[in-house]
Parts: C-alpha cells; sequence; structure tokens
C-alpha cells in the first residue's frame, strides 16, 4: 500500500468517491432534491431570521408539548420518504413481469430494507411517541414529563438515526437484507460494504434515545400523578402508555445486545452469528424477536389507548368495560414476550415448541378481542359524533379485525409452514400495522391537533383523506393476501408467474389511492393553517373531552396548569365540568395563584446528538479518530450539562393569573352557551 | 337522568370496592430520579441476560478451542471479585459521608472505591491480554466470543462507572452536597452495587460452573 493510501485511509478510514452513487440516477437524484429542500428550508429560517426563535423555543425546548409535536414532525416528514420507497416497490412489481423492471436488483434489496426499517423506527415510534409525550402529562394533570431535559436528549438521538439512515441515500449504501438483518447475510462475508453498518449504528443510537424516553414515561406515570389521580383513575391512554413503555424498557436492551453482538462479528471477527467457530445463527432469531414481537405491542397498545379516548369522547359515553381494559392491556404486556417464537416456527423448534408458541399466540388474541368488543360497546347506545379521529377508529376496529383474524391464521404451525414468509404474511403485517397503528396515530393527530396548535384541522380535508387512506388500504393489501395465497414469497425483485401480475397491478392502484390519502392529509394541513382563525379552539375543549387535557387551554400555557388538578373519579374533566354546571358556575374565590418553577431550555439534547451523529458515521465508515472526538464531546456535553448551576425558572404567580384568567373566561362563555342550549 | 348517572360515575369509587385510597400526587424529586434511574438499572440488566444467555448457548461452542476450565485462573478471579465486593463496601461509605455531608470520609470512600475499581480492571485486562497472546481472543471459537463479550461488558461498564466516579467526585469538590449532586451520588452508588450484582452472576455463571466442568 502506498503511503499516500494509509494516510488517506487513517483519515478517511472506508470512505472515498466512490461511495457516492454517481451511476444510479434515482438514488443520486432523490438525494439531491432531499438536499435542495433542506438547504431551501434552511435558507428561508435564516433569511426571515427565525431561527433564534427556532433555537430557543424549540431545537433547546425541554417541554414535553413541544417535543411531543417535534417527534411528530419527524414521523411525518420520515413516512414520506418510507412511503416513497413503497410507491417504488408497488411499481416495480408491477412491472416486472418476466422483465427486470426499472429498479436493478441491489437497489430494490435496499428500498424494501430501508422501507421497513424507516416505516418501524422513524415513523410509527416517534409518531406514537410524540403523541405520548404530547398528551400524557396534560391526562395526569402534572407540569411535565419526569426528566424533561434527558426527553430532549431523547428525540434528537432518534433524529440522529433517521438522518443516518437518509444519509446513506447519497453516501455510500443502505442495508439489502431486509428490515432486521438476519445472519449469515448480514455477516461480513456476504455485506461487506456500510449498509449493514448504516443500519445498526443508527438503530443502536435512535434505540438509545428510545430507551430513553420510555424510562421518562414509566416514572412519569407512576411517579407523577396529579392529587387523586390513582390508577384505577387514568386515562386509557395512560394505561397503555405505562404498558407500551415498560415494554420498551424490558425489550428494546435486547434490541441493543443483538445489534451489539452482530457489529462485534463484523468489525472485530467475532462468532456470534458466524457460520464458522461454533456461531449460531438461530441464536440472532430468537434474540431479534424477543426484541420484535414485544415491539409490534410498543407500537399497537398506544393507538389501543388513542382508540379508546376517541371512541369515549365521540360516544358521550365512558370507556365501557374500563377495569377490563386495563386488565387486558396489562395481560397483552405480559403475554407479548412468550409468543416470539411464532416468527419463525419453520425454524424446526419441533412439534412441542411449535405447539406452546402457537397456542400463545392465539391466546394474545383474547385480550384484544376483549378490546373490540368494549369499544364497540362503548358506542352501543352513545350519541356518536362522526369527526375524522372517530372514522379512523371505527375504520380501525373493521381492519384490524382481519388483520387480526389472518394473524390467528398464522399462529397456526401447520399454515404458517405454507404462507412463511409470503406475501400473505406481508399483507397480514401491513393490516394490523396500518390498520392498528398508523390509523391510531392519524385518529391522535387528528384529535389532538387543535390541543397541540389552538386550532381544529379541516373536517372535510380529514375526511378525504380518511376515504383514501381506507379505501387504498384495502385495494392494496387484500390482492396481495391473495398472491400470498398463490405462492408469491416476499421481496421479490421480479417474478414470472401470470396468474400473480394481475394482483400486482391492482395493488398498484391501490398505492395510487393511499398516495392521494396522504396528499389530501398534507392539504388539509395547508387549508388547516390558512382558516386557522375560523378554526380556532378558543376554550380548549373542542371536542367536549373527558380528560384533563381538555381542562386547560389550546395550546396549553407551558406549565400546563395553574393549579394542579384534584382528581376525584374516572373522567376527571367530565366530572368536573358537571360539577361546574349544576353548582351554576359561582364564582366563588379559588385558591391564591403561586409561583411556578418550570425546567430551563438546555442545549444538552441537540448537542448531545451532533456528536451522536459525528460518531455514528464515523463507526460507520471506520474512521477511528472521529469517533474518538464524538465520544469525548459527548461525554464533554454531559459534564457541562451537570456543572450548570440553575436548571429552573421561576414564572410569577401575577403572569400564571394573567394566562389562566383568559382560559377562564372563555370556558365560562362555553359553559354559559351550554347552559342556554 | 343521564347527567346524574354520568356524575355518579364519575364519583371516586364507581366500582363500589370500598375505601379509595387518595393518591397524594407527584413525587419528591429525590424519588422520581432514583425510581427512573432503578428502572434504566433493570434495562440494563435485561441487556446484560441477553449476553449471559448468549453464554448459554455458546459455552460448548469451542471449535477445539480451549474449555472454560483451561483457561480460566481462579486465583486471579477471586482477587478481581474481593476487590469489587469491598469497593461496593467503600462505596456505600461514600454515600453515607455524602449524606452527613462529611467530605473528609467522602473523598476518601470515594478514592478508595476508584482504586479498588482500578485494580479489578488491571487484573481483568491482564487477564484478557494474557489470553489473546496465547491465541485464545474472543475470534477464536464462539465459546471465548460470548466469554470476551460477557466480561467485557460488565469492564466497560465498570470504566464508565470509573469515569462517572472521578466526575462525581470533581462535582462534590466544586459545588458541594447540594440537593441535585447528592441525587446523582444515590444514583451513582445504585449503578456501582448493581454492577456488583452482575460480576456475582458472572463469577458464578462463568468462573464457577465454568472451572468446574
Amino acid at each position: 500500500m502506498p503511503a499516500g493510501r494509509t494516510v488517506e485511509a487513517m483519515m478517511l478510514g472506508k470512505l472515498d468517491w466512490s461511495a457516492i452513487p454517481f451511476d444510479q440516477p434515482i438514488p443520486l437524484i432523490a438525494g439531491a432534491m432531499v438536499l435542495v429542500g433542506i438547504l431551501a428550508v434552511l435558507t428561508w429560517v435564516v433569511v426571515k431570521d427565525h431561527l433564534p426563535y427556532l433555537w430557543h423555543e424549540w431545537i433547546t425546548s425541554v417541554d414535553h408539548k413541544r417535543i411531543g409535536v417535534m417527534y411528530i414532525l419527524l414521523a411525518s416528514v420520515m413516512l414520506l420518504r418510507g412511503g416513497s420507497d413503497a410507491i417504488m416497490m408497488r411499481i416495480q412489481q408491477a412491472v416486472a413481469y418476466q422483465s427486470q423492471g426499472y429498479l436493478p436488483p441491489e437497489h430494490y434489496n435496499q428500498i424494501f430494507s430501508a422501507h421497513g426499517t424507516i416505516m418501524i423506527f422513524f415513523v410509527a415510534m416517534p409518531f406514537v411517541i410524540g403523541l405520548m409525550n404530547l398528551v400524557v402529562p396534560l391526562q395526569l394533570g402534572v407540569r411535565d414529563v419526569a426528566f424533561p431535559t434527558l426527553n430532549s436528549v431523547g428525540f434528537w438521538l432518534t433524529s440522529t438515526g433517521a438522518l443516518l439512515v437518509n444519509v446513506s441515500l447519497v453516501v455510500g449504501e443502505f442495508a439489502r437484507t431486509g428490515w432486521l438483518a438476519f445472519p449469515p447475510l448480514s455477516g461480513l462475508t456476504y455485506s461487506p460494504g456500510v449498509g449493514v453498518d448504516y443500519y445498526a449504528w443508527s438503530l443502536q443510537i435512535s434505540g438509545v434515545g428510545t430507551l430513553v424516553a420510555g424510562i421518562n414515561l414509566v416514572t412519569t406515570v407512576l411517579k407523577l400523578r396529579t392529587k387523586g389521580m390513582n390508577y384505577l383513575r387514568m386515562p386509557m391512554f395512560c394505561w397503555t402508555t405505562l404498558a407500551s413503555n415498560l415494554l420498551i424498557v424490558a425489550a428494546f436492551p435486547i434490541l441493543t445486545a443483538t445489534l451489539a453482538m452482530l457489529l462485534l462479528d463484523r468489525y472485530l471477527g467475532f462468532h456470534f452469528f458466524t457460520n464458522e467457530a461454533g456461531g449460531n445463527v438461530m441464536m440472532f432469531m430468537n434474540l431479534i424477536w424477543a426484541w420484535g414481537h414485544p415491539e409490534v405491542y410498543i407500537l399497537v397498545l398506544p393507538a389501543f389507548g388513542i382508540y379508546s379516548e376517541v371512541v369515549s369522547t365521540f360516544s358521550g359515553k365512558p370507556l365501557f368495560g374500563y377495569r377490563s381494559m386495563v386488565l387486558a392491556t396489562m395481560a397483552i404486556c405480559v403475554i407479548s414476550f412468550m409468543v416470539w417464537l411464532h416468527h419463525f416456527f419453520t425454524m424446526g423448534a419441533g412439534p412441542d415448541v411449535n405447539a406452546i408458541f402457537g397456542i400463545a399466540s392465539m391466546i394474545i388474541a383474547v385480550p384484544t378481542g376483549v378490546k373490540i368488543y368494549n369499544w364497540l360497546f362503548t358506542m352501543y347506545g352513545g350519541r356518536i359524533r362522526f369527526a375524522t379521529p372517530m372514522l379512523w377508529s371505527v375504520g380501525f376496529m373493521v381492519t384490524f379485525i382481519i388483520g387480526g383474524l389472518t394473524g390467528v391464521l398464522v399462529a397456526v404451525p401447520p399454515a404458517d409452514f405454507m404462507l412463511h414468509n409470503s406475501m400473505f404474511l406481508v399483507a397480514h403485517f401491513h393490516n394490523v400495522i396500518i390498520g392498528g397503528v398508523l390509523f391510531g396515530a392519524f385518529a391522535g393527530f387528528e384529535y389532538w391537533f387543535p390541543k397541540a396548535f389552538g386550532f381544529r384541522l379541516d373536517e372535510r380535508w380529514g375526511k378525504v383523506a380518511f376515504w383514501f387512506t381506507f379505501i387504498g388500504f384495502y385495494v392494496t393489501f387484500m390482492p396481495l393476501y391473495v398472491v400470498g395465497m398463490l405462492g408469491m414469497t416476499r421481496r421479490l425483485q421480479h417474478y414470472d408467474v401470470a396468474a400473480w401480475r394481475p394482483w400486482m397491478m391492482v395493488a398498484a392502484i391501490g398505492m395510487l389511492l393511499l398516495s392521494i390519502g396522504v396528499l389530501a392529509q398534507v392539504m388539509q394541513l395547508v387549508v388547516s393553517i390558512r382558516n386557522r382563525e375560523a378554526l380556532r379552539d378558543r376554550t380548549g375543549d373542542p371536542w367536549d373531552g373527558r380528560s384533563l387535557e381538555w381542562a386547560t387551554s389550546s395550546p396549553p400555557p407551558v406549565f400546563n396548569f395553574a393549579f394542579s388538578p384534584d382528581v376525584r373519579g374516572e373522567d376527571a374533566y367530565w366530572a368536573m365540568k358537571w360539577r361546574a354546571k349544576v353548582q351554576q358556575l359561582e364564582d366563588h374565590p379559588g385558591p391564591e395563584y403561586q409561583d411556578i418553577e418550570m425546567p430551563r431550555n438546555s442545549p444538552t439534547g441537540f448537542v448531545c446528538a451532533f456528536f451522536a451523529t459525528v460518531m455514528g458515521f464515523a463507526l460507520i465508515w471506520h474512521i477511528w479518530w472521529m469517533v474518538i472526538l464524538g465520544g469525548l464531546g459527548a461525554f464533554a456535553t454531559f459534564v457541562v450539562f451537570a456543572w450548570r448551576d440553575h436548571d429552573e425558572y421561576v414564572i410569577p404567580a401575577a403572569e400564571v393569573e394573567r394566562i389562566d384568567r383568559i382560559n377562564i373566561e372563555e370556558r365560562r362563555s362555553l359553559v354559559s352557551m351550554a347552559g342556554a342550549a | 337522568m343521564s347527567m346524574t348517572a354520568t356524575v355518579g360515575h364519575a364519583h371516586a369509587d364507581p366500582h363500589h370496592i370500598g375505601i379509595v385510597v387518595e393518591h397524594p400526587g407527584p413525587a419528591s424529586k429525590r424519588i422520581v430520579t432514583a425510581y427512573g434511574f432503578w428502572v434504566f438499572l433493570l434495562s440494563d440488566i435485561v441487556m446484560f441476560s441477553c449476553f449471559f444467555a448468549a453464554y448459554a448457548v455458546l459455552v460448548h461452542q469451542t471449535a477445539d478451542g480451549p474449555k472454560g476450565s483451561e483457561i480460566f485462573e481462579q486465583r486471579n478471579v477471586v482477587i478481581e471479585t474481593v476487590c469489587l465486593l469491598l469497593s461496593s463496601f467503600t462505596c456505600g461509605m461514600a454515600s453515607i459521608a455524602a449524606d452527613v455531608r462529611n467530605r473528609l470520609w467522602f473523598y476518601l470512600g470515594m478514592a478508595v472505591t476508584c482504586v479498588l475499581g482500578l485494580i479489578f480492571l488491571t487484573l481483568e485486562f491482564r487477564e484478557f491480554a494474557d489470553l489473546v497472546s496465547r491465541g485464545y481472543g474472543p475470534s477464536r471459537s464462539a465459546f471465548l466470543t460470548s466469554f470476551f463479550s460477557l466480561v467485557g461488558c460488565h469492564g466497560l461498564h465498570v470504566s464508565a462507572g470509573e469515569l462517572w466516579l472521578l466526575t462525581m467526585m470533581a462535582q462534590v469538590f466544586a459545588k458541594g452536597f447540594r440537593a441535585d449532586i447528592l441525587r446523582r451520588m444515590m444514583c451513582f452508588a445504585l449503578f456501582w452495587h448493581a454492577l456488583d450484582i452482575i460480576w456475582v452472576a458472572i463469577f458464578s455463571v462463568v468462573y464457577l460452573l465454568g472451572s468446574g466442568v
């Protein structure tokens, strides 16, 4: 090796000009467009002098509501990226009958890997974590989460992961291994490039962020509840948040350990999952699914909570079977750790083991069924308002039942031997994740948007978006069940079976409908922002809500509640409203307003994520000096943070009173109007 | 009617289970911090359990390389164990000193903890270096892979703990026994004790069981 190359290798590791895919127009153009987009936004921000605002009010914010909004924004942007991947795949499979289509295999493989990784880790996860962050402290009647600064660190580390995945579009490549990177394919022998490293390091970094969010929310729910908020008075969304985050705390370390082992295999020649020296590939399967199965419940449980809130609010009734719902949630939380093996019945663990896991998989459908009945009975006899969040919820019930039933089907080991890795499976998990998680995220988005921003979303465009997405979903994914039964396996770049083709064409048309649904949602945002004065929510309670988040103004003041609410039963805010009405709103003097201490903003999260990005990129490209630099930077950030002397500031009582009075006046006019009606 | 029914439902004890104990409100910062840190420690223990599981799966996959009984030096391990257990005791002393705000005993306790930790790390490093030099590095076999990873993961934790320990001493030196510093000290002590628990498991599962076979 010549001396020049050695120095270069020390400075740049494996990075050189060949990393940029000049010969592949699609990623290059896509990357260029993203880059132009980012530059345009940055220029606009700088030129219009929004940077100080963004820095002080958002980037360094430790306010759980702001962080929640940023999580949801990240998820929405990444939904567009993951959705583009989906469109490309559907088009490829529609045209690649007896031909190569328009995507070469190595590119197609990257697309389905990136699609899965992005949709799970950078769309579904940040979306539900964002909603939990935004809503749970409000529902519990408290001023913030347990660890506000860590909350910010968690968000920014998640963004780092998302950033690294997108950098792989232009610099280097992404994994071609599918979204779980099974070895030995993901080992160094068969994946010598940086694709798997991009995958593993982005997930390691964002995984730390998720773990932090999980610890934070568990502690918040268990230790920070307002006076009188007993466990069995918590809104359902708080319960599902608790269950979901307990799962995060218990499951994400498994992902961290598993990816660490894979990385040790790749970087230091270890033999966890290699074919040589006694490595055990199936151990990876067991470990990754011991995380992966709870993960699906981490995603869907918060969505169940959202449906519970929405169905109860828009039916004008308390949730039917509240306690059975709590029990079902916690049962799912526990059983979700006992079914992982159904992801690889074909491993050949033997009939006894397969039978046990098959039965466990069917048992976990029971509490889910309990929930469905509870929602139906909540609607029964209610005065139902079909606002957009309610549409998403009803659409979910129909869709999720189908997905659940096909799930019970593949839980039968003999059937699974036929359907394993087929398009039937692809249809099944999209059925439950889109129908369960995404519909729930959209329902929550529509439902709590007024709380976050102070104005409602346009109902007409919301309904257009719902119907296109709902119908688009069926047109896209029902054909996949059929081709699965016809023997089509997943991840095919091209195929020669004529019988599959018409179904793939139908699926592509469905994808078009889904895309229109997404566009309608973008339009909904644009239209709503334009008409925000007309859509303004002045009272803080636009839906006639039942839980405490509606007891404060929209958007809530930074301290959420001027006085900590005193909870006396389930549906705390509903009870408060009725008490107020019965007592005819006598203006009896409340307690004195007090100074409120709130946590100070901190750039720790952002700076930390900056160093994590540097470190992640350097690790991917083997640039060791940069790894050390990134590590030192992260440590220094923590020390500087630990050295701060003032971590709180005081909002004076007079200011609290001024803000609170405004909301009380608005609310009084609402209640008196309701009384007149 | 429907209104009164709704109000009735919303009142305390809707299911008539008897006495309802009212939740007193948010816990104190000290409790919240310690609780959150406990939750973190539990998650850390889950991570270790994965490495334990991998070790259990791969322990017999020696690929014609050495078995555990051929490479473990019990004398080394005993000294390591004594150092770590003693350091937990001195860490406890430092915690008590912090609680009663006694700087001298605090520094002394932390310094001894630090030295004991360093001795442990040195011994572990020597054990690893010796194995690698004999050609029994982690790439030799799946058994050695899992051994190095499990024990090394604990070693990395101890190293991180040392960094934290020194930062902690510097913090007390610069800021005194402030409430937030004391909370951090409490978390550090929890961390250090948790590492001891992990080590007891490693000692039993890896070294005791391993050398007996």
